[in-house]
């Protein structure tokens, strides 16, 4: 067999292990905080009664190893199940949240990870003058303010001095691409703050780590441009760390914008996560654990093969 | 000064304050009686007198609402189920803003002399979202559906004091074991929505016989409705074509989407910003007193709170006026240490108020006795807005009456069911309730479920069973009167505050009326009011 093919199986079978181990995890985690689902659905408002009803309704009482695994059993089937909360179908509900999760990802990277590479690369070309030192100040400004205080200012001055676009994200299936788009403006640009610095500062570094190499000097003896030069030598070597880190944004993006999406009241996954977790709604919060985590093995798992694909040291290996 | 005027003239409007003190305060800022008097005309117009315009559409931003929600009434506990209720759904009868009771699917209602027998007559010709006609028989199995010891429905425990219910005719009968003056209040109860075949089968389907129908719901993000155009009570609500209840739990998220003009109405407004957002153009923050209030209770059966002197000692040592200021903003009033206030019917307003005394405190503190080991009080961010802050103030003012109160801070996840009503001393809140009677039934009687202070007194519980069968309101009231006064000086709750609704609403929002029954008009502002410019 190819070695990248093995590999790709050896790191897929490992993928799924971990999954697993997620999945006990999230469940032995959210059976040891105080309270039930019985008791968040009731609330303030739990009478004894009530409470006893609902456990027995929702099959509370059976033990957690035996609930466990009849989650279990019915995930191996694609069954995610129902919500404990509202009955409703798990798959279905995630899926419309997830599709957004997606979408907003999607635009925030498509927007900042181009951004980021060009930017570091013409930090790098006026490397310690003032185009280099401004992308840094500003970019570092934005990455050390917490994401929804960039939100509030954005929608301060966006939405409400200028009304360019809405503070409420809320987009839905009959809205019209562009509608959406012009509904996540703000979030799209918050996001891409959040994330630009880190992205940027490892472009910067991993390519000036690379142009100390003699061959980035025969080169430039050559006579070729510098950008020239970053573009066609330093950048393929540089790679490697650079899909790292980016792959690192993305599943930041996927996974960890609930914050934002609090902000923005923005339907994603993170929104749905954080209220099953209040609510103790086991399954749900399987699923979304599963994902996340899916997302998470499968983005690194990308980012290990780019970076073997794009070193023929390691696509050829003796 | 415009603030200033914009917010004498409200209350003028609103009646907190005559136009006699009007005119006299707005001297003080140097205008003329006759500019104040016709600024008065202005705003009362602008308020109370507008003709509904039928069309467009109003969107609110509201809090408390999770993908987890569902549309069935029984289960409905936060802010945006309730809009929701109210835009699907109608109960038999509901309290108005006055505090008296409106019929609404019900066309009338009657008691036997001794208020055990109710009779409603359940009105005719209307129909449910599907087609089908509402009759007295849908109202019985609603009300069956919610008093089913099975059922999961908050209005279980009004349910209890039925007897029997059946149909005679056009009517609904009720009978009650122990005569009850005050069930009209409990049949307004929002879980007790009627629903066809009392929404057995399907309870969360949104079929109901509301002014608009379900047409968007995606829990958690958004709420859709659309005029019902077979509405019975078409000429006084549902005037907009399309409604939309959009969940957004984060205050600031609300504001800016009211700034930005995205929704027309908001809930919650933080106290800390509502005077700053009420200076922004073309919106206006609308406070409205109502009956919810925030507490710390102590079980009046654990030690050391058994000992009346250390809860008075306790109650003397706070500060009432400073927390109204600091923790509600002045978006509130100061409580006296009994649940009622007079948003309730039949209020006693000559119950002396409990004013802030260190010298009392300390008197009392000595005369219990108490060891001197710490006291502890339990709060939580999630207890009420502000709780932790509201207890720093009262660990201060408790120092300086010499009483060693500690403070620990409780994580919310699991506060109401690992804190509250299990530890002996926390901070909580009550959203308040229609009628005195409900009230203290809910947390004041011997044998209630959520008798958050451990309150158990046969002299108090035979008090309350008298004024609810009594149909003399002066009698009743004098009852009430013994019975909060017995609370303010013996009871385990200290109640610093009642808590104002503080919502705001846009300008071009047309037929806003105070209601303190809720938040919002009682949560009905979407469907009661008008878009000016639609």
């Amino acid at each position: 067999m190819h070695p990248i093919l093995k590999l790709i199986a050896q790191r897929l079978a490992l993928g799924l292990l971990l999954l697993f181990a997620a999945s006990i995890l999230i469940f032995v985690g959210t059976s040891i905080l105080p309270g039930d689902v019985a008791q968040s659905i009731l609330g303030q408002s739990a009478t004894p009664e009530a409470l006893a009803n609902l456990r027995r309704e929702l099959g509370l009482n059976d033990p957690a190893v035996t609930r466990y695994f009849m989650w279990l059993g019915g995930v191996l089937q694609g069954d995610l199940g129902t919500a404990l909360t509202n009955g409703r179908d798990i798959a279905e509900s995630l899926g419309g949240r997830l599709k957004n999760t997606l979408f907003l990802a999607f635009w925030a990277a498509a927007i900042s990870v181009p951004l980021a590479i060009f930017l570091g690369l013409l930090a790098v070309r006026y490397k310690d003058r003032i185009p280099d030192k401004l992308i840094s100040a500003i970019t570092l400004t934005t990455i050390s303010i917490p994401e929804f205080m960039i939100g509030y200012i954005l929608i301060y001055w966006v939405a409400i001095k200028w009304r360019l676009f809405p503070s409420v994200a809320i987009i839905n299936d009959s809205m019209s691409l562009g509608e959406k788009l012009n509904a996540i403006a703000i979030p799209v640009m918050v996001l891409t703050l959040v994330v630009l610095a880190h992205m940027m500062r490892m472009t910067r570094a991993a390519i000036l780590n690379v142009m100390q190499s003699a061959y980035i000097e025969t080169a430039e003896l050559k006579g070729l441009g510098m950008l020239k030069i970053i573009r066609k030598h330093a950048f393929p070597n540089a790679v490697a760390p650079i899909v790292n880190v980016v792959m690192l944004n993305l599943a930041y993006l996927v996974v960890g914008v609930v914050v934002v999406e609090v902000v923005f009241a923005y339907p994603g996954m993170g929104q749905y996560l954080v209220d099953h977790v209040s609510k103790r709604d086991v399954p749900v919060v399987q699923a979304c654990g599963l994902i996340f985590a899916a997302v998470y093995i499968g983005l690194n798992l990308v980012a290990d093969i780019v970076s073997i694909l794009a070193n023929p040291r390691l696509r050829h290996p003796k | 000064m415009d603030d200033q005027l914009k917010h004498l003239t409200g209350q003028v409007v609103k009646g907190t304050m005559t136009r006699r003190e009007f005119v006299g305060r707005a001297a003080a800022l140097g205008i003329t009686a006759a500019v104040a008097n016709s600024m008065l005309a202005a705003e009362a117009r602008a308020d109370a007198h507008a003709t509904p315009v039928r069309g467009g559409s109003i969107k609110v931003g509201s809090s408390g609402g999770e993908s987890t929600n569902s549309l069935d009434p029984a289960l409905t506990a936060s802010s945006v189920p309730l809009f929701n209720l109210r835009h699907l759904y109608e109960t038999l009868v509901e309290t108005r803003a006055d505090g008296t009771i409106e019929p609404r699917m019900a066309e009338s209602f009657e008691a036997s002399a001794d208020a055990k027998t109710w009779a409603f007559k359940v009105r005719k010709g209307i129909q449910f979202h599907n087609g089908k006609d509402m009759t007295p028989e849908d109202v019985l199995m609603t009300m069956q559906r919610h008093s089913d010891e099975n059922s999961q429905s908050g209005a279980l425990g009004i349910m209890r004091g039925i007897e029997s219910m059946r149909v005679d005719g056009d009517n609904f009968i009720v009978e009650l074991g122990v005569g009850n003056a005050d069930l009209p209040y409990l049949m307004a109860d929002y879980h007790l929505m009627i629903q066809p075949g009392g929404g057995v089968d399907n309870p969360g389907a949104g079929i109901g016989t509301g002014p608009y129908t379900l047409e968007v719901d995606e829990p958690g993000v958004r709420h859709g409705f659309t005029r019902n155009e077979n509405y019975w009570d078409a000429e006084n609500r549902g005037f907009t074509d399309y409604n939309e209840v959009l969940v957004l739990n984060d205050a600031t998220a609300r504001t800016a989407a009211l700034q930005s003009g995205q929704v027309q109405m908001i809930n919650r407004v933080d106290p800390k910003v509502a005077s700053l957002l009420d200076r922004a153009p073309n919106l206006s923050v609308k406070s409205v007193s109502g009956r919810g209030h925030y507490v710390f209770i102590a079980h009046v059966d654990t030690a050391p709170f058994e000992n009346n002197d250390l809860r008075l000692a306790l109650k003397y040592a706070i500060n009432r006026e400073e927390m109204v200021d600091k923790i509600l903003r002045g978006y509130g009033s100061v409580g006296n240490d009994f649940p009622i206030n007079a948003a309730y019917p039949l209020f006693d307003e000559s119950i002396e108020q409990r004013e802030f005394s260190i010298e009392k405190a300390r008197e009392h503190y000595e005369k219990s006795g108490h060891d001197g080991s710490p006291i502890v009080l339990r709060v939580a961010d999630g207890a009420f807005a502000g709780a932790v802050d509201a207890a720093s103030l009262y660990l201060e003012t408790a120092k300086a009456a010499g009483i060693p109160l500690e403070i620990k801070r409780e994580p919310n996840d699991g506060y109401w069911s690992e804190v509250w009503n299990k530890q002996p001393f926390c901070a909580s809140y009550w959203g308040g309730r229609a009628v005195q009677d409900q009230m203290y039934s809910t947390a004041y009687l011997s044998t209630a479920d959520w008798n958050d202070t451990r309150w158990k007194r046969p002299e108090f519980d035979a008090m309350l069973l008298e004024a609810r069968a009594e149909l003399d309101q002066t009698k009743r009231k004098a009852i009430y009167s013994q019975m909060g006064t017995m609370l303010r000086d013996e009871g385990g709750v200290i109640l610093p505050m009642f808590n104002d609704f503080v919502d705001a609403v846009s300008n071009n929002i047309g037929g806003w009326k105070v209601d303190p029954n809720a938040e919002l008009m009682n949560n009905k502002a979407p469907i009661t009011c008008w878009v000016q410019d639609a």
